[in-house]
């Protein structure tokens, strides 16, 4: 049989998505022993109980200096200036994308201008964000928006013109107003590649993010991670980096499955995964 | 061109007054002079890119006419889709993120809801009932809860229409609306328009590429053609009805349209029997 035409059953499906993570995992272990065997003070590959050492005292200890649990302090500061970020982008994205693909008028003059904003890169404009705003949490929330927000403007206005043009025309023969078609229509029908777009966008959310910690922060991952850098403590750092994976995985399985129970109609034969 | 239905004193519903359309040099339709009653079914025939559509649109709003009245109801024809006017498209009609049953009651709900566009309460009520008794003339009551996405071609056509209804308007248009329908399902649907078109006293006009679903159908039948062609420069003519055939009458079927009809009615057959084997 062809490569290309054989499947894997679902037992040997599993297995297979599993392997590359063992053989990660195994590959490690090995290094790292090795390299320990060599030099037991060895900083770059530590042996899993210095990670377990690491994870009880960042996660499970109050720090010595300021009496909180580091981790959780870390995700919580860190989660927020996601979340604010992201959802406030998420909210100008949908407004303006919608009002871009529908309302010539309104494209005209602002799709020229969104366009140029997202070809300023924004870790170019950081030093002038911490000018403005200042160094608080307001800098950090405005480079995640400025980075992704155009992202989504355009996608959503893509999004918005590709509607059939039956659609919008059926709608005024119904009676609809611009506002009602907007509303009732158009709407509804952007929310669910509304969500695809922000979990295509939270990879670059959390790159701004980190990035405006590690220059500017009192806590946070991506503070944390640049701090402790100093001292080569990657028992710390890889558990960290492992953490943020698995809230990135989190938060695009949530969206995923808010979508699919949201807007069964965007799912089914013939809609989008 | 003579109308055989201007003896009748009645205003007509749609008047069409020397109507031009050109997009500059190119001329789409030329000299257009037709009245149409109020319940006349009219088909609309003639090849491909001969401005079939072009005149749709201009009956639906979107597109302006270049030179002469399109007059609706004696006024003139407003410049954007209404209500006055419902369509039904070949595809596309439905809205997918409303189930069959809130497809429907759209067109109720902008009139009753101008800012939310939603109704609640005992009005959404009525409409909800409105809504079902269309669907169930439609023959759609057993997939009120359905999304057009779980519909057959055909159920999809129907929803459309039944959405149109709703907004009870006097002039319906069809835009090819079973061009992609089976042949089994395209007669089940020619039944219902019939139907509603008699019940509901509709004008309705419909471009269609079959020429014997138009003449089945249609109490008259437009055919569109251009009468001089100039080879070295064709788009220097436009299209023009070139038979304007009211099928109740007594006047014979034109002898070259008799034997298009047949042709395609054989070739239609020889595709069917092809099929079958």
């Amino acid at each position: 049989m062809r490569l290309m035409n054989s499947k894997p059953s679902r037992s040997v499906r599993l297995i297979l998505n599993l392997l590359p993570f063992v053989l990660l995992l195994i590959i490690y272990t090995v290094a790292s022993d090795a390299r320990l065997l060599e030099n037991p003070s060895d900083k770059l590959l530590p042996s899993w109980s210095s990670f377990a050492d690491a994870v009880q005292r960042m996660a499970f200890e109050p720090s010595k200096r300021t009496g909180e649990y580091l981790l959780w302090a870390d995700t919580g500061a860190s989660l927020e200036r996601l979340f604010f970020g992201v959802g406030i982008s998420a909210l100008i994205g949908l407004v303006l994308g919608v009002i871009n693909g529908m309302l010539p008028l309104f494209r005209a003059t602002l799709s020229p201008l969104v366009t140029a904003i997202s070809l300023i890169p924004p870790m170019a404009i950081l030093p002038i964000l911490f000018i403005v705003f200042g160094l608080g949490e307001l800098s950090k929330v405005m480079l995640i928006i400025i980075g992704i927000c155009p992202i989504l403007i355009r996608d959503l206005q893509l999004r918005t013109q590709s509607l059939p043009a039956e659609q919008l025309l059926k709608a005024q023969t119904l009676g609809a107003n611009t506002w009602q078609i907007m509303i009732r229509v158009v709407l509804p029908q952007v929310l669910p590649p509304l969500l695809s777009a922000v979990r295509l966008t939270l990879g670059s959310a959390w790159l701004f993010l980190i990035a405006g910690e590690a220059i500017a922060a009192t806590e946070g991952l991506g503070y944390r991670i640049f701090l402790i850098r100093r001292y080569l403590a990657m028992d710390v750092i890889l558990p960290y980096v492992l953490w943020i994976a698995v809230l990135a995985f989190l938060m695009d399985t949530i969206l995923r499955l808010i979508s699919k129970r949201a807007f069964p109609w965007y799912h089914g034969k013939g809609g989008e995964e | 061109m003579t109308d055989p239905f201007i003896k009748n004193t009645v205003e007509p519903i749609i008047e069409i007054k020397q109507v031009w359309k050109e997009y500059g040099d190119h001329i789409v339709l030329e000299k257009l002079n037709l009245n149409v009653q109020a319940g006349e079914f009219i088909s609309i025939v003639g090849a491909s890119g001969c401005g079939k559509t072009t005149l749709l649109n201009m009956l639906l709003g979107t597109e302006d006419h270049s030179r002469g009245d399109v007059l609706l109801d004696g006024e003139p024809m407003p410049k954007e889709p209404n209500a006055t006017r419902g369509i039904v498209f070949q595809k596309y009609s439905a809205f997918p993120h409303l189930n069959a049953l809130e497809n429907v009651m759209l067109g109720a709900e902008f009139a009753k809801a101008p800012f939310f566009g939603k109704v609640l309460g005992k009005q959404r009520k009525e409409i909800k009932e409105k809504a079902l008794e269309m669907l169930t003339a439609v023959g759609l009551g057993h997939a009120a809860a359905k999304y057009p996405s779980e519909l057959s071609g055909g159920m999809q056509q129907r929803l459309a229409i039944a959405q149109a209804l709703i907004k009870e308007p006097r002039i319906l248009l069809l835009d090819e609306p079973f061009g992609a329908l089976d042949p089994g399902i395209r007669k089940d649907m020619h039944k219902l328009v019939r139907e509603l078109w008699q019940k509901r006293g509709l004008t309705i006009f419909m471009i269609t590429h079959d020429l014997s679903e138009g003449f089945s159908l249609g109490s008259r039948v437009w055919v569109l053609d251009k009468p001089r062609i100039d080879p070295q420069q064709p788009e220097r003519y436009g299209a023009q009805v070139v038979y304007d055939i009211a099928l109740n009458s007594a006047q014979a079927i034109p002898s070259t349209i008799q034997t298009l009809i047949e042709k395609e009615a054989t070739a239609k057959d020889a595709v069917q029997e092809n099929t079958h084997e």
